[in-house]
């Protein structure tokens, strides 16, 4: 009786773990597959015949004047975005964090609302406003003052990846804000911190876990986009992204693009795990 | 200290919401301008749902969204329930990670990946073009499983983990165990991800971008083309559309949820209720 039922228990298991082999076979074909894909187009060569050769071409070709300068710039503009992000979104997880908790929803549906209009056209009506005579230029006009250019420039650019993705910086570091305990603050208060001290030695290092998620959420998008640069910077600013775009869209090097591809996902990867080691040393800090 | 803060968010608010507003305002524009509000006017609303080209792209939209999230839905809450049940560690943890590429890596890498597994399809099969509604519609439903897997995994661990057991020993068959008995349990988690995959499959670009051919356009594809030419207040009410159509998603997403929450609330109140009332019996 008791063998028949563990028999039984097995069968039902193994009928249960089954539920899971569509969405493996699904994930080993266009999951995995496609990533040695990348890997494979950037190890070959297409030659006159169309077929595929071995060669490091591509990846020695990373080096070279044509990309350097591409990642080095998409790196420096992601950086500088997701600092401004840090900047704007920290003082506001923390206010928001102190609002009313009747509200608190609300608000935080309000912050997110805006990521679901499409990010085309968010980036487009931003152009609408900087524009030569856009809404801004418009009013400077009107008020007498000379027209400023403030499209084209690297400074659009900034401000298109901030604006688009200042929502995934905010709600990271929300969600670890309103979940200190407000007697640690009490506590603090009552053993002599001032506010400012109860901010540096209590709120921040309890928010550190949101403010690296928030770093990795805000950094991915920024070191990948290539619509936002195009626009807002009038293709005078090539990033990483533009460059995969240009190479499947209208050169047809697919080769190069997957070494492109390749170089980005190797790049968030050290991101990720850079970014993973810090929070496990300040968890164990604070444990 | 709280009028400056207030002072803050409001700041934050107005830079969030000022390229929405204006969107919104110039799809109302009487003139051909989006920098001169001249007067009140539906024309371009009017013009948008007279081309048949807007209404084409719109269609293959809302079919796309449908069905990728349906077979989302479907591989995605099967496969959560296999995974919560699986023993081996490194396997769980190896299909999870896995699954979760998708979310990880920049929506360019897994639109380029996916690109390059269906152009060397093509090669292989020697076929003159694969890119359509079918290779979209594949990646549309890769990157939708994650997000279906993550809202049902919480249902499924909230959920009394003996209920199915004891629906087997009364005698169901496992499939009608989880018919019966699980997938009430877990359905909020099922309808929010599926909600939840609809509106990442409406407002998706990068990757449909990359896996479709001139002829299968999406919105968020036919709106790129648009903002390549001159671009004329259509474009602004086109998306309005499509932000009220996500908006209602969500919102529809947000009632269900708090619905679930609310009979939550309720049985573990009765529970409470009826603990108590025994209690008290008990002293007597």
């Amino acid at each position: 009786m008791v063998i028949q039922k563990e028999k039984m228990n097995k069968k039902r298991s193994f009928l249960r773990t089954a539920a899971a082999y569509p969405h493996m076979v699904w994930s080993a074909l266009f999951i995995v597959a496609p990533l040695i894909f990348v890997l494979y187009y950037a190890l070959t060569t297409e030659d006159a015949n169309g077929n595929f050769q071995f060669s490091w071409s591509n990846i020695t070709a990373l080096a070279g004047e044509n990309y350097l300068p591409v990642f080095f710039r998409s790196i420096c503009f992601a950086i500088v975005a997701t600092a401004i992000c840090l900047l704007l979104a920290y003082p506001l997880a923390y206010f928001l964090s102190k609002c009313k908790v009747s509200s608190q929803r609300m608000l935080i549906m309000l912050v997110m609302l805006p990521m679901w209009m499409n990010l085309l056209i968010r980036t487009y009506s931003w152009m609408n406003i900087l524009e030569t005579n856009g809404l801004i230029n418009n009013l400077l006009t009107t008020l007498g003052l000379p027209n400023a250019k403030l499209l084209g420039n690297g400074a659009a650019v900034v401000l298109g990846m901030v604006y688009n993705f200042l929502p995934y910086m905010i709600m990271p570091i929300y969600t670890v804000m309103s979940k200190i305990d407000p007697r640690y603050l009490e506590a603090a208060a009552d053993l002599g911190c001032n506010g400012r001290q109860t901010m540096l030695r209590v709120v921040f290092p309890l928010s550190v876990s949101g403010i690296i998620s928030g770093i990795t959420m805000v950094f991915v998008p920024s070191v990948s986009t290539f619509y936002i640069s195009q626009k807002m910077g009038n293709g005078r600013f090539e990033m990483i992204g533009d460059t995969i775009e240009r190479q499947f869209m209208s050169n047809y090097d697919y080769h190069m693009g997957a070494t492109l591809s390749l170089v980005l996902m190797v790049l968030i990867i050290i991101c990720l795990a850079v970014m993973n080691r810090f929070g496990e040393e300040d968890g164990g800090v604070l444990v | 200290m709280k009028i400056l803060s207030r002072v803050y968010m409001a700041l934050i608010f107005l830079f969030l919401y000022a390229p929405l507003i204006i969107m919104v305002l110039f799809s109302f524009n009487e003139a051909n301008s989006l920098s001169n509000f001249t007067g009140f006017s539906l024309k371009w609303y009017e013009e948008l749902f007279q081309s048949e080209e807007v209404l084409d792209v719109l269609y293959n939209t809302l079919i796309l969204a449908l069905l990728s999230s349906l077979i989302a839905t479907v591989i995605g809450t099967a496969a959560a329930v296999g995974i919560e049940k699986m023993r081996t560690r490194w396997l769980k943890s190896t299909v999870n990670t896995i699954s979760n590429m998708p979310m990880m890596n920049p929506d360019i890498v897994t639109g380029i990946s996916m690109a390059l597994l269906f152009a060397f399809a093509m090669k292989l099969f020697n076929m003159e073009s694969i890119f359509g509604f079918w290779t979209v519609l594949i990646a549309h439903v890769t990157f939708n499983l994650p997000y279906v897997i993550l809202s049902v995994v919480p249902k499924i661990r909230q959920m009394d983990r003996y209920l199915p057991e004891a629906a087997l020993d009364l005698g169901c068959t496992p499939l009608q165990s989880f018919f019966k008995v699980e997938l009430p349990a877990i359905l909020p988690g099922v309808l929010s991800g599926f909600v939840m995959a609809i509106t990442l499959s409406l407002d998706d670009f990068v990757i449909s971008y990359f896996n479709t051919d001139g002829d299968f356009q999406t919105l968020p594809i036919y709106i790129f083309g648009m903002t390549k030419r001159t671009v004329t207040p259509d474009i602004y009410s086109l998306s309005t559309l499509l932000f009220a159509g996500v908006l209602l998603m969500l919102i529809l997403s947000n009632l269900l949820q708090s619905h679930a929450e609310k009979k939550e609330q309720q049985r573990a109140n009765a529970m409470r209720r009826q603990a108590r009332r025994k209690t008290e019996g008990g002293r007597k």
